[in-house]
């Protein structure tokens, strides 16, 4: 089986149905945020219309969602872009006891189910009596962040050649210098991936987040009230395609960022 | 800071010693080099060059023993405190700046003005005859051409011993042996003390002033490139450095009543037919022609002896031609043989 | 240049180089202090709130009362063995396992396709059109597969319109699984499931097939293995880990999902669904506690196996 070939028919046919089954779905969203009927999803809809995103522009209500959304996934971004780019300098490449707890460490928070993280939380922050607020949101985001950013910034970390630290080393600088003109440009792109990953990570965040929220409403929290007391539902669709159109930006450049590896079967160009 | 008060030793090793738990990279390494000088350390891989090297650089430190630097003790200075500057074995260039910034960096950390530091920065780009490249990027450039540049790098910053770790090791045979004329009148040129790690012995004896050759974490002998050749201390020297003959020591004290082992380089033996007249003075050893390898100026030819298994070094052009299973006799001086130490 | 003349000045000393001293000769000190952040932040905020959530499973509540009785037992977790609640935690894991098994089969194809022929442009359209649906919200997917799901959804409408009507009849006829319709049945749960943790099958599965490297399959064909039996003994094995990977997310997520049952499927719970009523509403925080540790150690042996093959790198 050599790659110069074209793939199987079979293999093409099956590759192409999964995409559909992925895809189709996506195309009835976007159709239903024109749909004239507001109170059923009758299949086909009566009639189209533009006058949802209008509606949808005019209600504060999404806004304060959306703007809380956007504020609490910059925040976790940053707190897991430092605490990521830490551990993964950590880790990258020294042996040490405990080296490998402390990768399943970073890895829990999203292995585990999301309600599990979620109720934890929440009993933690009873017991140690720390009001709801904006700032648990952004812990709990923060947690499952961290490995996000972790996972690219370690991989980075491991292609970077180590004599290019001690080479600058050699010719004067010291630790910080060091860090910030030779190891900091070669890893900013993966920083910048893996931050835009964590962010559209926590944009869309709804488990974890019904936990730690108290009274904010973040988007995704937004809908999920939408969706179960509907006032106009095709609103709701509107703002998920605004919201899918948004997303797809950060995960195009993040790939473009990242996506320079090594040589492998199908992964050169 | 102690100062030693006698004549100035560039680089001094005394007792050092790098462990790395069980394993001893470096075992008990005494070293003096003089400035100016052009200083090899030549031994096989895993046995403590690089990592000597390393410790001059100051990206280890020493288990145990002294190191000191134009007199100054270097324990626990970090590398980028030390008036040091090394050319790594992957030329290590940084890959987002261009040849002109990678050369001046060590002028930048250190403060000076851009107008300032690229001026010597292009003053050693010229030095190393690099000076059309100073716009493009690492990656632009060929492994001789990187090489240039991160010698530059070291050289701008004027330190006072240059440390280079297998320089050639990646270039192809032609650029090699050009970069060693290279760095030998560069060397000339500046006047500095350099020291640098390699494998290959005849890199070493071609450019050295002195060569350190290393075995098992320790210095087997220090001497000039000629001394080392001709008159290696042990064995491992003579079968390392141009591969000799070791003469075992029964043979030895059959052919000259001599007790040790012996060096016999294969260029000292001549190769005759059997019937050939004997010659006064020299010893000669029948044997078989075992195998014939032609290698441009010289032929090695392996003899089958009664004693052992000689291989000899004649110019191709020598005598008549030799076929395998041929009846020859060796012939070689007494002289030639060189008694060595130890077993 | 001509003789060596030490002219140029050392760097200035200043608080930061010293700092840098103190690290580099110190490397442990130094290991320390870049990770003492995140682990505080994981260890104590995250594992401490992890081991709170166990220890209240040790506890039990008093029936009338509704106070938590904080006296280590083990009668809370008798409970999960009564049929009922046993019941809830069968369910969940045969819909989990379901869920992993079928999106091995229709992601497998997508990962393969995307990582062995897809090329430059072709691979980043890939990339996107798996990965995008990963962004937009989880939320609005539901939704969109309950109007497919519905009686007058576009799946039922479809499948009228194409004559196929009483095919649908017969598949919802099915015990079990089947139900009065699509988005009230086990089959439309299971449907939603795999809609929505796909994504995460493809990505490790992908890049996993890219880490084999070409020359190990010419190697095969070159010793002579025909292209069947190079997949089979060759890649397959190799892109276990990446599957391995996925499935612990298709696991973990269904096993922990209360939304979705909420609006796709029949009425009875899965085991998300137990946890919050009963750490919501019910207030019976030990019970909560016991059904969460179910998952946990699920996805502890699973973690367990996935580092025995390797797979935490395509994590």
């Amino acid at each position: 089986m050599r790659d110069g070939q074209r793939a199987p028919v079979g293999l093409k046919i099956a590759a192409g149905a999964g995409l559909a089954f992925i895809h189709v779905p996506l195309l009835f969203i976007l159709l239903y945020a024109f749909t004239s009927e507001d109170r059923s999803y009758q299949f086909p809809p009566p009639g189209l219309t533009l006058k949802w995103f209008a509606v949808a522009w005019g209600r504060q209500d999404i806004f304060d969602a959306l703007g809380l959304s956007v504020a609490v996934a910059t925040l976790s971004t940053a707190a897991a872009l430092v605490l990521g780019t830490f551990a993964a300098a950590a880790l990258a490449r020294t042996r040490f006891f405990g080296r490998e707890a402390i990768s399943l460490l970073l890895i829990l928070p999203i292995a585990l189910p999301g309600i599990v993280t979620g109720i934890s939380l929440r009993a933690a922050f009873d017991i140690a009596d720390i009001p709801y607020s904006f700032w648990t949101i952004v812990l709990g985001h923060a947690t499952f962040c961290i490995v996000v950013v972790y996972n690219n910034a370690v991989a980075r970390f491991r292609r970077l050649s180590p004599s290019l630290v001690e080479a600058s080393m050699d010719l004067g600088a010291d630790g910080f210098q060091t860090f910030r003109h030779v190891v900091l440009p070669n890893i900013a792109t993966a920083l910048l991936a893996g931050g835009m990953l964590a962010f559209a990570l926590s944009f869309d965040e709804v488990i974890v987040t019904t936990f730690t929220a108290g009274q904010q409403t973040t988007l995704p929290i937004w809908m999920l009230s939408e969706l179960v007391r509907p006032r106009q539902r095709p609103v709701t669709n509107v703002v998920a395609v605004i919201v899918i159109a948004l997303t797809f930006l950060p995960i195009l450049a993040a790939y473009y960022l990242t996506r320079n590896g090594e040589a492998v079967a199908g992964g050169g160009k | 800071m102690a100062t030693i008060p006698e004549a100035p030793v560039a680089v001094s090793f005394r007792g050092v010693e790098r462990h790395y738990g069980q394993v001893h990279a470096v075992d008990g390494v005494d070293l003096d080099i003089a400035p100016g000088e052009f200083f090899a350390m030549l031994g096989p891989s895993g046995s403590g060059k690089t990592t000597c090297l390393r410790l001059i650089a100051g990206f280890e430190q020493p288990t145990a023993g002294r190191i000191r630097i134009f007199g100054e003790e270097v324990e626990g200075v970090p590398a980028y405190r030390r008036p040091v500057n090394t050319v790594f074995q992957d030329y290590a260039l940084f890959p987002h700046m261009n040849v002109l910034d990678n050369v001046c960096y060590g002028l930048r950390i250190r403060g000076m003005a851009r107008g300032e530091r690229e001026k010597l920065g292009r003053d050693a780009l010229g030095l190393v005859k690099l000076s059309r490249m100073e716009a493009r990027k690492p990656g632009q450039l060929s492994g001789g051409q990187r090489q240039r540049v991160a010698l530059a790098r070291a050289l701008v910053l004027r330190p006072k011993v240059l440390l280079l770790d297998e320089p050639l090791g990646a270039l192809d045979l032609k650029l090699r042996e050009e970069m060693q004329g290279e760095l030998k009148s560069l060397h000339k040129t500046i006047g500095l003390t350099f020291v640098f790690v390699t494998h290959d012995q005849g890199e070493a004896l071609s450019m050295a002033d002195r060569v350190a050759v290393f075995n098992n974490g320790r210095i087997v002998q220090v001497g000039a490139p000629e001394d080392i050749y001709e008159r290696p201390r042990v064995r491992f020297v003579a079968d390392f450095v141009g591969g000799s003959n070791i003469v075992e020591p029964d043979l030895v004290r059959a052919w000259t009543g001599k007790a040790g082992v012996a060096s016999l380089r294969p260029e000292k033996i001549a190769v005759v037919p059997n019937d050939a007249e004997s010659r006064a003075g020299a010893i000669e050893v029948d044997g078989t022609v075992a195998q014939i390898l032609y290698q441009g100026p010289v032929k090695r030819i392996e003899l089958a002896t009664a004693g052992s298994v000689l291989v000899a070094a004649i110019p191709a052009t020598a005598g008549p031609p030799l076929s395998e299973g041929d009846r020859v006799r060796a012939v070689f001086a007494a002289s030639a043989l060189h008694i060595m130490e130890g077993q | 240049m001509t003789a060596a003349v030490f002219d140029i000045d050392a760097p200035r000393d200043g608080l930061l180089r010293r700092v840098s001293d103190v690290l580099l000769a110190r490397r442990g000190f130094y290991l320390l202090l870049l990770l003492l952040p995140p682990l505080l932040w994981l260890g104590v905020v995250y594992l401490g709130s992890l081991f709170a959530l166990l220890a209240e499973s040790l506890f039990s509540i008093d029936d009338f009362s509704g106070v938590i009785i904080r006296q280590p037992t083990l009668a809370t977790f008798a409970q999960l063995l009564q049929p009922a609640n046993f019941d809830v935690i069968v369910r969940t894991i045969a819909i989990a396992t379901t869920v992993t098994i079928l999106a091995v089969i229709v992601a497998f194809p997508i990962a393969y396709y995307a990582a062995r022929y897809a090329r430059g442009r072709m691979k980043a359209a890939f990339y996107l059109l798996v990965m995008m649906p990963l962004w937009s919200s989880y939320l609005v997917k539901i939704y969109a597969w309950k109007l497919l799901l519905a009686k007058e959804g576009a799946i039922g409408w479809t499948m009228n319109e194409a004559g196929a009507g009483s095919l649908l009849d017969a598949v919802l006829a099915l015990p079990v699984i089947g139900g009065p319709s699509l988005s009230t049945s086990y089959i439309g749960m299971v449907l939603v499931f795999l809609y929505l943790w796909i994504p995460f099958m493809v990505l490790p599965v992908q890049a996993a097939l890219e880490r084999v490297p070409v020359s190990l399959i010419e190697a095969s064909g070159d010793l002579g293995a025909a292209p069947g039996q190079t997949f089979r003994t060759v890649i397959l094995p190799l892109a276990l880990p990446g599957v391995v990977a996925g499935a612990i997310f298709t696991f973990s997520l269904t096993l922990g999902d209360y939304i979705v049952p909420e609006i796709v499927g029949p009425s009875s719970l899965i085991l998300g669904q137990v946890v919050y009523i009963q750490q919501g509403t019910a207030g019976n925080i030990p019970l909560a506690a016991a059904f969460a540790v179910v998952p946990i150690v699920i996805m502890g042996f699973l973690l367990t196996v996935a580092k025995r093959i390797g797979a935490f790198d395509a994590l």
